[in-house]
C-alpha cells in the first residue's frame, strides 16, 4: 500500500505567501541606491520613450492615441510573458527549499506570478497617468479593469503551474515556454487594433485571454465602455479552466518532484 | 496527540544517468525496470509524544531519506508513514535564506517557511534574535554574515518554532563550542517538554541524552534497532572495531523490534 499523511496542521498560508511575494520584491532591487523605485522608473522610462515615437515619428493614419493602444497592449503582455516564463522555473529555482521545507509546492509558482503582479500593478498605474495626460477622462468603468487584469493572473497562474510542474520532468519546457512567448508576441494585439484582425480569426482571438484582455483594457480606457459580454464570458470561462487544470497537472507531478530535484 | 509511524517503509531512487524522457522512452520499449537505487529498505518503527530516536550508520545509510520521509518530503514506494503533528525539519540550516535580505527579513521568511503566522512570528521575534546572538547585526545584510552566524540563526528560528517534532539531520556542529552546548540544552529542554525528536549523528555520545531508541542503518536496510544504549554501543563497537563481520552479526541478530 503506498500512502501518505502528513497531518498539516495550518491551512492558512498567507502570510507564507505574502512573505514569498516580498521577499521576491524586495530581492530585485536590494543593493541598488535607488532601491524599489526602479521598479517605477524601468516601466517610465519605457513608456516615454514609447510615447515620443508613437506621438511624434510613427503616427498611423485615423488613429488616434496610437501610443496608448501600444503601451497597454505591451503591459499587458509583458507581464504574462514574465510571469509565466519565471514561474516555469520556479520549481528548479527553488530546488533547494523544496528538498528541505515541507510545505505545499504550489506555493512557488504562484508566489513567483504574484511577485510579477506587483511590478504589473505598479505599471497598469503608470499607464493610466499616461492615458490621463493623453485627455482620457478617468471613470467609474476603469474598475472593469480590476477585474478584466485579475482574470489574467488567474490564468498565468493555471498555465504557470502546469508548465513549472512538468519542467521538472522535461527541462525543455521552459524553452517551450519562451518560443511560445515570441510567437504570442506577435498573435496578441499590441502594435495592430482589434478591427485589423480578419473577421475568421475574430472569435479565435477572443479565446486567447491575452488578446482579450488587450482589447478588454483599450475598450475600457479607450472609448471608455464596459467589455463585451461575450468576451467577459469567454475570458472568465478560459481563465478558470485553465487554473483548475493546472493545479490538477501540479497535483498529479508534485509527489514526485523530490525524486528529480 | 503527535506520533510518527513507519510501516515497512522502502523508498528507491531512479538512477538519473539520463534525461527522463529518454529513460521513459527506453522503458516503454524494452520494458525494461530503470535502474534505481534502493535508499530505505522495509524501516519500520514508531515513536510518540515524549519518545527520541536516534539514526546512526556510514554515510549513504539512508539517514537522510529516513528523516526527509518523516518530513513529508519524500512519498514512500512502499509501506506507510503516519506523522502527526507539527514537524520541523532541521535538515540544513538557513534553507531559505537569501545573501541581500537582512538577517530580520530573512527570519521572517524562514518562519514563515515553517508554518508560523504574523503574530506567532511576532512574538518569537525576540527570543530567537536573543538565542542567536545577533542583536547587533540583525538589520545587517546575511551576506555579511559569517558561516557561524548564519547557522546560529537558522537554528535559533528552527528550535523556537515550536516544533511538536523535531528532524534534526548532523547539526551538532553548530557554530563554536559554547554554542554548540546551548544547542544541546535547548534541544533537551524539549525534551522535557515532551516533544518528538528524530535526529541523526554521527557522534553517539552527543545523542545518548535525549533518545530512547535507536536505529543503526547500513545501506538502507536496518543492522539493528531497539533502545538507544544497546544499539549505540553496538554501533560504536563496530566503527571502533572496523570488522567486516560485525555488521553481519549485527544484522543477523533478532532486532528488538520497537513499541
Amino acid at each position: 500500500m503506498i500512502s501518505v499523511s502528513v497531518a498539516m496542521q495550518r491551512r492558512n498560508y498567507g502570510y507564507l505567501i505574502w512573505n514569498l511575494v516580498i521577499r521576491d520584491f524586495k530581492i530585485r532591487y536590494r543593493n541598488m541606491s535607488l532601491g524599489i523605485f526602479w521598479s517605477l522608473l524601468n516601466p517610465l522610462v519605457l513608456m516615454l520613450v514609447l510615447t515620443f515615437v508613437f506621438t511624434r515619428i510613427f503616427r498611423p493614419q485615423g488613429v488616434e492615441n496610437f501610443h496608448i493602444s501600444v503601451l497597454s497592449g505591451l503591459v499587458v503582455f509583458s507581464f504574462f510573458s514574465l510571469a509565466w516564463q519565471s514561474a516555469t522555473v520556479s520549481i528548479w529555482a527553488n530546488a533547494a527549499l523544496l528538498k528541505r521545507v515541507p510545505m505545499p509546492r504550489e506555493l512557488l509558482p504562484v508566489s513567483t506570478v504574484l511577485a510579477n503582479a506587483l511590478h504589473f500593478l505598479i505599471q497598469i498605474g503608470l499607464l493610466l497617468g499616461l492615458a490621463i495626460a493623453a485627455g482620457y477622462q478617468p471613470a467609474l468603468r476603469w474598475f472593469w479593469l480590476v477585474y478584466v487584469l485579475g482574470m489574467e493572473i488567474v490564468f498565468v497562474c493555471g498555465l504557470s503551474l502546469a508548465s513549472s510542474a512538468l519542467d521538472v520532468y522535461f527541462r525543455d519546457v521552459r524553452y517551450v515556454v519562451e518560443s511560445a512567448n515570441t510567437v504570442l508576441f506577435w498573435l496578441v494585439p499590441i502594435f495592430y487594433s482589434f478591427t485589423m484582425i480578419p473577421e475568421r480569426y475574430r472569435t479565435l482571438y477572443q479565446y486567447n485571454p491575452i488578446a482579450a484582455v488587450v482589447l478588454a483594457c483599450r475598450t475600457v480606457i479607450m472609448e471608455n465602455r464596459v467589455p463585451p459580454e461575450t468576451l467577459l464570458v469567454k475570458l472568465t470561462a478560459v481563465s478558470i479552466g485553465t487554473l483548475a487544470l493546472g493545479f490538477m497537472v501540479f497535483r498529479r507531478l508534485k509527489s514526485r518532484f523530490a525524486d528529480y530535484l | 496527540m503527535a506520533c510518527v509511524i513507519f510501516e515497512n517503509v522502502s523508498k528507491t531512487y531512479a538512477r538519473q544517468s539520463r534525461q527522463f524522457f529518454w529513460r521513459f522512452l527506453l522503458q516503454m520499449l524494452t520494458g525494461r525496470e530503470p535502474l534505481s537505487v534502493r535508499a530505505l529498505d522495509n524501516v519500520s518503527f514508531s515513536l510518540r509524544d515524549g519518545e527520541g530516536l536516534a539514526v546512526v550508520g556510514p554515510n549513504g545509510a539512508g539517514k537522510s531519506t529516513l528523516l526527509a520521509l518523516a518530513a513529508g518530503l519524500l512519498q514512500p514506494d512502499r509501506g506507510r508513514v503516519h506523522v502527526t503533528g507539527r514537524v520541523v525539519a532541521l535538515l540544513e540550516l538557513g534553507s531559505g535564506f537569501h545573501p541581500d535580505l537582512t538577517g530580520a527579513e530573512n527570519l521572517r521568511v524562514n518562519a514563515a517557511l515553517l508554518g508560523l503566522t504574523r503574530r506567532e512570528t511576532n512574538a518569537i521575534f525576540d527570543q530567537v534574535v536573543e538565542f542567536a546572538e545577533l542583536r547587533d547585526f540583525i538589520n545587517e545584510p546575511l551576506r555579511t554574515y559569517s558561516h557561524g552566524m548564519i547557522l546560529r540563526l537558522g537554528f535559533a528560528i528552527a528550535v523556537h518554532a515550536q516544533p511538536e517534532i523535531l528532524l534534526i539531520d548532523e547539526v551538532m556542529a553548530v557554530g563554536d563550542q559554547r554554542f554548540q552546548h546551548k544547542c544541546l540544552r535547548k534541544i533537551s529542554e524539549l525534551r522535557q517538554q515532551g516533544k518528538i525528536l528524530i535526529c541523526v549523528s554521527q557522534a553517539p555520545a552527543e545523542l545518548r541524552p535525549f533518545c530512547d531508541y535507536a536505529i543503526w542503518l547500513e545501506r538502507g536496510h536496518v543492522v539493528q534497532q531497539g533502545p538507544a544504549g544497546e544499539v549505540l554501543e553496538a554501533y560504536q563497537r563496530y566503527v571502533m572495531n572496523d570488522s567486516p563481520d560485525a555488521a553481519k552479526a549485527g544484522a543477523s541478530a533478532p532486532g528488538a523490534r520497537l513499541s
